[in-house]
């Protein structure tokens, strides 16, 4: 009896402990971006390019990394969408009756989705230099296209896989298509596809080890294509590896500023997903 | 006694990877009257119905061979147009799924695809089938409302509605009224009888007091073969074989 007791009550004990290590290790690195960032945040940092004297210490702020970090992710993530409702409704929907196919078809995107972002960059880099590019907003938006396509597949994949049987079976029956069918499906998942869309946003605004050899960096807007694009994680990698305490700061606020963007799209997403489950019952 | 068949089924053998769901049917749907399919729970009733409209085709693994012919026509030859012969059938699912549209568009769907671009005539057929499945008082106020807003009684009428706007010469329907309540399921089996004047309709049920109340035929299905087919009163009375006998019992009493 006082065994069971015992066990009991060391599992309680680890469990709690487990929770609030993470819990804490949240709320710890969140407040160490906060009570070192908030100092250096002011509008110049949200509103300015780097002037003259930016990484010595001197005014500006990290406007040209803000703007090119929605480019590069807003653009791999239209184009992902491009190509990932295409292939999400094949599987789904084309396929019918060759599951061999369509479940090669998944874990191949299942392993895409656990290559390491670095290598998408390196094969990135790899096209770029084939191409006599260089280090471009383009070739930033191609290497994290690659990083965001599976993120997208596998989403839409699932939430193609909610819509029920019946619900296409209705279409097909009224002498739809199976392209006027997947129209139907796609309007009933909306919510989803923007869950994805939200998803793969997320993802492609942190990462840095796509963009390290593709976007290059620049202390201006990029105003083409063809031109560098200085991104949020590589701001920050910058700034924090400078000796001066100033800059080092304003490491820590734009790592404030790229936190609460993808913060404002976790919660947003999330609340989607909610509404979207609703929807289906 | 024997009337014009409008489904004709010939040597149809349905086989889903291993398993032999159905073997060497043979039956004549007939025009123009309600005909009933009854059986236990994975006889095979649903797999005969969605052959007839070969929604059976999206099923992974699915072997068909033999003959469905609809007003004389094989629908399994490869020359056959698919969304032709579908649209030929209304199908009435267990549950109703309106599609994720207005009401309006609903009903507007399935004649819209098949290029009917006038509003006015849309305007039409729309008032025409909410009218001829009684939903039009109910409704005529919010025809641009979501149809998920309706009741689920009302939403299984407006799939009906959707399903006749194309035009359809059968009705299939598969356990339509299970996920009604008692007063939804009256009215849609009041619907299928009135329907029958110009449509051919098929049933799937597991209710034989339903399949009493709207049917004029009957077809026992067991183990994926028919077991019996005739006029209602008489499978179900007087049935001949002894499986019948023994399902028609075990339901009654």
């Amino acid at each position: 009896m006082i065994r069971r007791k015992a066990e009991e009550w060391f599992f309680k004990i680890l469990m709690i402990l487990a929770a609030i290590i993470v819990c804490g290790s949240f709320f710890l690195i969140v407040g160490t971006i906060f009570a070192k960032g908030i100092p250096y945040m002011n509008l110049d940092m949200l509103t300015k390019t780097p002037g003259g004297g930016f990484y010595i210490g001197k005014e500006g702020g990290i406007l040209n990394a803000i703007i090119g970090s929605l480019y590069v992710a807003g653009g791999a993530t239209v184009l992902g969408l491009f190509i990932s409702v295409p292939v999400a409704i094949f599987i789904n929907m084309y396929m019918n009756g060759k599951k061999f196919l369509s479940d090669s078809l998944r874990v191949a995107f299942d392993v895409l989705f656990g290559i390491p972002s670095i290598v998408y960059g390196a094969f990135g880099f790899l096209i770029m230099v084939y191409f006599g590019f260089r280090a471009s907003l383009l070739g930033g938006i191609i290497a994290v296209t690659l990083l965001v396509i599976p993120i997208l597949v596998r989403t839409l994949d699932e939430v193609i896989g909610t819509v029920p049987q019946e619900l296409s079976d209705a279409a097909l029956s009224l002498g739809a298509t199976r392209w006027e069918m997947a129209k139907v499906v796609l309007r009933q998942i909306k919510p989803g596809i923007f869950t994805a869309v939200l998803l793969s946003f997320g993802r492609a605004i942190g990462d840095v080890a796509s963009v390290l050899f593709t976007a290059g960096f620049s202390d201006n807007i990029p105003t083409s294509l063809h031109e560098p694009a200085a991104t949020l994680p590589l701001a920050i990698f910058f700034q924090l590896s400078s000796p001066v305490e100033e800059v080092q700061g304003r490491g820590y606020a734009s790592a404030l500023i790229l936190t609460i963007i993808v913060l404002i799209i976790t919660v947003l997403s999330e609340i989607l997903i909610k509404k979207f489950s609703k929807h289906k019952s | 006694m024997t009337p014009t068949p409008h489904i004709s089924v010939q040597h149809l053998n349905v086989h889903i990877g291993n398993q032999h769901i159905l073997n060497d049917i043979n039956i004549n749907i007939p025009d123009k009257k309600v005909t009933s399919i009854i059986g236990p729970s994975g006889c095979g009733k649903t797999t005969l119905l969605k052959s007839f409209n070969r929604l059976l085709d999206n099923t992974a693994g699915v072997k068909i061979t033999g003959k469905v012919l609809v007003d004389g026509e094989d629908i399994y030859d490869p020359k056959a147009e698919i969304t032709h012969i579908r649209k030929k059938m209304g199908l009435l699912s267990q549950r109703p799924y309106p599609l994720p549209m207005s009401i309006y568009d609903n009903v507007a769907y399935g004649p819209r695809i098949h290029g009917i671009k006038k509003k006015q005539i849309l305007d039409q057929l729309v008032e025409e089938q909410l009218k001829a499945t009684g939903l039009w008082n109910e409704v005529k106020d919010r025809l641009n409302a979501s149809a998920n807003r309706l009741s689920i009684g009302q939403q299984q009428r407006l799939c009906l509605a959707r399903g006749l706007a194309v035009n359809p010469e059968i009705i299939l329907g598969d356990e339509s009224t299970s996920a009604l309540d008692p007063v939804s399921t009256s009215i849609i089996e009041d619907l299928f009888i009135n329907l029958k004047e110009k449509y051919s309709i098929v049933l799937v049920t597991h209710i034989l007091r339903q399949a009493r109340r709207v049917s004029d035929y009957i077809i026992f299905v067991y183990g994926g073969k028919v077991i019996e087919f005739g006029p209602t009163e008489e499978v179900l009375l007087n049935p001949q074989a002894e499986l019948t006998k023994e399902y028609v019992k075990g339901f009654i009493s």
